[in-house]
């Protein structure tokens, strides 16, 4: 072994300093680096010679303070990242800003941190960013960091000052169980307790700040937790139809049987593909970024959750979370923004504003409209379309979103509970009856090819006299003389045979009438029929019986048609939407359409019938 | 070599976001150490295929060789090549001696922002890391750019939780930074552990000197050097203390900070 490879590193650690504004941090990490040996020749004379030329002091913090306007203001404007090495390992210095006008560069650099360091000044106390930022690395799933109690010079080292600081933010950290690993007194202009124990504060025993870095813990690995394999795209490049998408709890294995969410559709894991790596894998876990093949070539998209059946995600439309907001307009009730998790992306508002948190002293604000820019809210968002995601108390990457306003991600949050809505029932039901459901050796995939489509639904919604049943009939007319396969579901004829013993007159019944309507579409759609469905609403309204029936009929598509008189608003997630007067004909063709165009309708590519499936 | 793999993952996942979230999406390609070891990624991402073209800004004062070696990997891995040059500015003596950030901002930015303009790119992937300079350090993974290319630095957009930035209004373009947790070391260590082949104007080759980071030939100098091998870089790099773009004539002063803030890469 030669000398170098003592100092090889192993591994790697994000670290970030925050803290309030002029508390020191770009100091201590300048400080940090002279100290430990680890500035670039040169480094340290440049700056200098920049600040004489200039006529300024030389401060450790113009070592990473890299814009000129950063330098002028002596304030850090963006995060930036550094690197050094210190006994076996390399530490990726994240230095925040602590100005409450930079809070989103600082949440972006705490976000990726695995530890941090929080700063308070000796002389100035605990102050307003000093709790926001401890707060925010709560919630932020930071829970491994130290407090640094910097400029100990300023108060003559005094560990009267120093305990008073330790016992009041510990207290204020209390509030939310946040513990921190150590307190530690430094001067970092100085140099005292950052690299080496200082002679001034012999009353304290504890480890310096280069001392504690050590002591930070690499992030527990997520791979001993149940799986999630969120799907981050499907790729035909060549022969292989490969899923891409990065594992961010658990493993998986050649031969495992997946289930995706919210589709509840299965498959086995044929293969895990790689580039350039002999063998091909037959494991992978937690952190990596992977494709696999799949035994059976069902439709799914980038966005669903693949997980083991012993353990799969909350489905939902509503969730309560804890969201931090950073947006140039205040987040509002009403307003339409888009939630991503993982790799889902799906409409959303915000349904309730519960309350407010003032950070400073986690009071609770009264009731609001808005959540203003740098504020935490608890709040309930109800989503446009179901959505599979875990609690952030049991799934890190699965349990946490951010919201975008308009271009710009604007707020971030995690999910603290799953919140119950009309749907649950049957989705629940849906789902164990596709994990239950025996399969003959005809494969979904076989009967597409000798019909030439996939399954499907085509679900017409609309308030009575609108001319949905004459164009359902129209579509089903058309599709038979395509030589499609396809069945109108007419709902009064359940009536007379299957829902027999239902009192027509009982309303009570209503939503079982609906349940077994869509139990029957899904059981043909499973004989591979294009199923046209159209219905009186059993007296419930069109929209919430929509709704059960694709509840019901997942995991096949669902094509969704509504008909209206005049200009209303068709219910969520219609594909077509048909108001006034039609040409009829026109209108079912349209309908066809848009059934190649979701692949359902498979086109005859010269003598070879080729199945669509990466749409 | 686990923080190898971890680096290799986190940059696969921003190559796959990449090619997800923009229809006209390019990648810069210097023929560098950096810039092929991104495309080495590409392949690792999309399993051997890279599906967006690679763009060579050629300022016509590269090294011969490493034109050679463009041709030669683009031929052997079929990459779709697209060569931007600044004919005008080179037609009116564009050269280093009119001044460096003068010559850079032409026949590089330029040159970059004309190719970008002309073929309607949204996103454009580079090698760029934050070890290089203290600017770098301060990017997000997807940067975005405004309509005249600038960089606005003092409203960068919030990244969190491996959520990027990947909408943008009409005429602006985002700049795509799958190596920025990358150090220089991690880049020979990479190359070592793939067998990626790279120029030997990085080696010493007989007369004590080598390249350690390469560009126009006027602005880049070789250092003193006996490194032969890959191993030995890595061994010389551990040992070094000099920053890796001393050799760069551009860096020099807050020249950096300039050239960045006007789309340089």
């Amino acid at each position: 072994m030669t000398q170098h490879d003592q100092t090889k590193p192993q591994e790697s650690l994000n670290i970030v300093i925050v803290g309030h504004v002029d508390h020191g941090k770009s100091t201590l990490v300048g400080r940090l680096y002279a100290d430990t040996g680890s500035l670039p020749e040169g480094k340290l004379e440049k700056v200098q010679a920049i600040c004489r030329q200039q006529g300024k002091e030389f401060e450790y913090a113009f070592l990473f303070d890299a814009f000129l306007e950063e330098q002028e203001q002596g304030i850090t404007i963006d995060t930036a990242r550094t690197f050094f090495i210190w006994n076996g390992r390399q530490y990726i210095i994240i230095d925040a800003p602590g100005h409450k006008e930079f809070l989103k560069n600082m949440i972006s650099g705490a976000a990726r941190a695995e530890a941090a360091l929080l700063l308070i000044d000796a002389l100035e106390g605990v102050r307003e960013q000093s709790k926001k930022h401890g707060y925010l690395l709560s919630l932020l799933g930071v829970t491994q960091f130290a407090v640094v109690v910097n400029k100990m010079d300023l108060v003559g080292y005094r560990q009267d000052v120093f305990d008073g600081i330790e016992k009041e933010y510990r207290e204020f950290l209390g509030q939310f169980r946040a513990v921190p690993q150590q307190m530690i007194p430094v001067s970092a202009k100085m140099g005292d307790n950052i690299a080496v124990r200082s002679g001034n504060m012999n009353w304290y025993q504890g480890p310096t700040v280069l001392d504690t870095l050590a002591l930070f813990k690499k992030e527990q690995v997520r791979s001993e937790q149940p799986l999630r394999f969120p799907l981050q795209d499907v790729y035909k490049f060549d022969a292989r139809r490969i899923l891409a998408g990065r594992i961010t709890a658990g493993r998986l294995k050649v031969g495992d049987q997946l289930v995706f969410s919210p589709s509840n559709k299965t498959a086995v894991v044929q293969s895990i593909e790689g580039f350039n790596v002999d063998p091909p894998p037959a494991e992978a876990q937690a952190g990596q970024s992977v494709g696999i093949t799949l035994d059976e070539q069902i439709f799914v998209e980038r966005g669903e959750i693949a997980s083991h059946r012993d353990s799969v995600p909350l489905v939902s439309t509503a969730v309560r979370v804890n969201l931090f907001w950073m947006g140039r307009r205040p987040l509002e009730k009403g307003r339409k923004y888009v939630l991503r998790l993982a790799t889902r992306e799906v409409p959303c508002e915000v349904a309730v504003i519960h309350r407010i948190i003032d950070t400073a002293d986690l009071a609770q604000l009264q009731e609001s409209q808005s959540v203003a820019r740098n504020q935490v809210a608890e709040l309930t968002l109800r989503v446009k379309s179901p959505l599979a995601f875990d609690l952030s108390s049991s799934f890190e990457s699965t349990g946490r979103f951010v919201l975008v306003d308009e271009y710009d991600i604007s707020g971030g949050g995690i999910i603290t509970e799953l919140v119950h809505d009309e749907q649950e029932g049957l989705r629940e039901e849906a789902r164990q009856r596709e994990y239950a459901w025996l399969t003959g050796d005809v494969r979904s995939e076989d009967r597409a090819l000798q019909y030439g489509h996939r399954a499907a639904i085509v679900l017409f919604t609309g308030s009575a006299q609108t001319g949905k049943t004459f164009l359902a009939r129209r579509v089903e007319a058309l599709l038979v003389a395509d030589s499609r396969h396809a069945y109108l579901l007419e709902g009064e004829n359940l009536l007379q045979g299957l829902d027999a013993d239902l009192s027509a007159a009982d309303p009570s019944f209503a939503s079982e009438r609906v349940r077994r309507y869509g139990e029957v579409a899904r059981l043909l759609i499973d004989t591979g029929l294009i199923v046209v469905s159209t219905s009186k609403t059993f007296g419930i309204n069109y929209q919430r019986m929509a709704e059960m029936i694709r509840t019901l009929v997942q995991p096949a598509p669902v094509i969704a048609v509504h008909m209206s008189r005049a200009g209303e608003e068709p219910p969520p997630n219609t594909d077509l939407h048909f108001a006034g007067p039609q040409d009829f004909d026109a209108a079912a063709r349209q309908i066809l359409e848009e059934l190649k165009k979701r692949g359902v309708l498979i086109q005859p590519s010269g003598t070879k019938t080729h199945i669509q499936y990466s749409i | 070599m686990k923080h190898l793999r971890q680096l290799e993952d986190q940059s696969v996942y921003i190559l796959r976001e990449a090619y997800k979230h923009f229809n006209h999406l390019a990648m810069l390609w210097s023929m560098g150490k950096d810039s092929t070891v991104l495309l080495w990624l590409a392949r690792k991402a999309f399993f051997g295929h890279v599906p967006f073209p690679l763009l060579h800004v050629d300022t016509s004062y590269k090294i011969p060789a490493m034109i050679e070696y463009r041709d030669r990997i683009a031929r052997e891995w079929r990459l779709n090549l697209v060569v931007g040059q600044n004919k005008e500015a080179l037609a009116a003596g564009m050269n280093h001696t009119l001044g460096r950030d003068v010559c850079c901002t032409a026949l590089k930015t330029n040159a970059m922002k004309n190719l970008v303009e002309e073929r309607g790119y949204t996103g454009i992937i580079l090698g760029v890391r934050a070890d290089e300079d203290s600017t770098r350090a301060k990017e997000r993974y997807f940067s975005p750019r405004d309509k005249h290319g600038d960089w606005d630095f003092r409203d960068q957009p919030p990244e969190l939780w491996d959520q990027f930035k990947t909408t943008f209004p009409p005429g602006t373009h985002i700049r795509i930074h799958p190596l920025l947790d990358w150090t220089e070391i991690n880049i020979w260590e990479y190359i070592k552990h793939e067998n990626i082949p790279f120029m030997d104007l990085y080696l010493d080759r007989g007369d004590g000197t080598r390249y350690r980071s390469l560009g126009c030939a006027p602005c880049t100098m070789p250092i003193k050097s006996t490194a032969k091998t890959v191993d030995e870089i890595i061994v010389e790099l551990r040992k070094s203390t000099v920053a890796e773009r001393a050799g760069r004539a551009q860096d020099a002063g807050r020249g950096m900070e300039m050239l960045r803030k006007k789309g340089y890469m």
